[in-house]
This record gives structure tokens, C-alpha cells and sequence, in this order.
């Protein structure tokens, strides 16, 4: 018994690591994956634009004359693409948030339920953001 | 208690910060998803927009303090996320530690100044 466990040949153990950056492009994620990493995506992009936000509410808050200066920035195209981005990653977060208080009552957790809501999730946000780029950039 | 903290019922998790995040994540929220309702209820009942009728929405002494308490939950929010995202991705320990100190601070600031803004109006 011994003899031939120490005989036997070692075999090359298929090594499983977490996801490497790198290989983000190769994986192809199921509805649910993707609605996940896009709210940590756009969880950390409110994170980061507090700043620009706060600042608006100053701004928008003050006194009638900053108000005037809040819509000057306001209406600035990079200023108006950051608040779209902005706008995208609230109703993102916001779906696919209620969507993770719903799941936490035990509704819909079986696989097919959970992808279907991760679509209406992306569907969502998708339709609202253009909406609002829309509005945004005068179309309406 | 002592006798159950034995073998494989071993107590390993008695901070129970995790249950703790969790629950903090879930209640601000249902906060701030309520906030967004009040609102976008606010200003669609609103006549057109002025900063007269967005500057008489914040000098309410309710708007006041229930923006005030959205707006530390989402900073209270924020922080187990972010923290989430650093215990993730970010393994040297001392890099770490910096990150969320940093993290901390930050987000300190950000509530003295949401604070300073509501009550500039």
C-alpha cells in the first residue's frame, strides 16, 4: 500500500486563484456577476466624485449668486457628462441595491429569478440614464 | 457560554462586526431610498425651478435634519463599501491601513462639511 503510494506518479494539481485583473476581459460573467461588479463599480464612483457633489449642493445652496454659479458649471458639457455618469451610477446602485433588500427577504434567490432581475436592473438604469442624457444634452 | 466555546463549536467570529456592516448597509439604505422618494416628491410638486423654492426646501427645519441624518448614513454607508473594496483588493497591510485611515478621515470631513452646507441656508 505504501510502496505504490509513493510510487505513484505525482500529478500536476490544477491550481483555482481569485480573478486577476488581467483576466477581467476573459471571463464571461453570468447577468447577476455583471450587475455585482457594476455595483462596486459605480458604488466607487460616487465614492470618489463626493467632492464634485458636495460641491454642487454648496454651490447650488448658498446665496442666489452661487446658485448663478452652480448653473454656469452646471451647464459645462464635461460637467454634464460627469453628472450623467453620476446619474448612471445612483440608479444603478439604487436597482440593484432594492434588488439586494428584496433577495435579503428570501424572494427570488433561485438562479432563474436572480438573473432575471439582474436584467431588469441593467435594463433600468440603462433606459433612465438615457433619458436623462437626453434631457441633459436638449433633445427635450 | 464557556463550555460552548470549545472544540468545533469554537466561538471564532464574536466581534460579530460582520452582522454588524451588514445591518448598518441594509438600514441606511432603506434610508436614503426613502430620502430619494421625499426628494424627487419634493421637487415635482415644486413650481418651477428657482433658487428661491430649492433654498425654502433646505431652510426647513425637517428637511434640515432629515437631510443631515440621509447624509451621514450614506457617509456611514460608504465606508463599509469602500472598506469592502479595500479588504478585497488591497493585501499589503500597512498600504491598507492607510487606505482606510484615509478613508475614515475623508469621510469625516465630508459630514463637518455636509453639515456646514445645510446649515449655510
Amino acid at each position: 500500500m505504501t510502496e505504490a503510494v509513493r510510487e505513484a506518479p505525482k500529478k500536476e494539481r490544477p491550481e483555482f486563484r481569485n480573478i486577476h485583473v488581467t483576466d477581467i476581459m476573459k471571463y464571461r460573467l453570468p447577468m447577476a456577476g455583471i450587475v455585482s461588479i457594476l455595483h462596486r463599480i459605480s458604488g466607487a464612483l460616487m465614492f470618489l466624485l463626493l467632492p464634485f457633489v458636495l460641491y454642487l449642493l454648496q454651490e447650488s445652496l448658498r446665496s442666489e449668486y452661487t446658485f448663478a454659479n452652480f448653473m454656469i458649471i452646471a451647464s459645462h458639457p464635461i460637467a454634464k457628462l460627469v453628472m450623467l455618469a453620476l446619474v448612471w451610477g445612483y440608479t444603478q446602485h439604487f436597482c440593484a441595491g432594492v434588488r439586494h433588500l428584496i433577495m435579503d427577504t428570501h424572494v427570488g434567490l433561485d438562479k432563474d429569478s436572480a438573473r432575471k432581475s439582474a436584467t431588469v436592473v441593467v435594463v433600468i438604469t440603462v433606459i433612465v440614464t438615457a433619458l436623462v442624457a437626453l434631457k441633459l444634452f436638449g433633445v427635450f | 457560554m464557556a463550555n460552548n466555546n470549545i472544540g468545533p463549536k469554537r466561538l471564532v467570529v464574536g466581534a460579530h462586526y460582520g452582522v454588524k456592516d451588514w445591518l448598518v448597509q441594509r438600514v441606511t439604505a432603506v434610508l436614503m431610498v426613502v430620502y430619494t422618494a421625499v426628494l424627487f416628491f419634493m421637487i415635482f410638486t415644486s413650481s418651477t425651478p428657482s433658487y428661491e423654492g430649492w433654498a425654502a426646501l433646505f431652510a426647513k427645519q425637517w428637511f434640515k435634519l432629515f437631510s443631515a441624518v440621509t447624509l451621514l448614513a450614506l457617509f456611514y454607508h460608504a465606508w463599509v463599501g469602500v472598506r469592502d473594496i479595500w479588504m478585497d483588493y488591497i493585501k499589503p497591510v500597512g498600504l491598507r491601513l492607510f487606505l482606510q485611515i484615509a478613508t475614515i478621515g475623508w469621510l469625516i470631513a465630508c459630514a463637518a462639511w455636509s453639515l456646514q452646507i445645510l446649515w449655510s441656508v
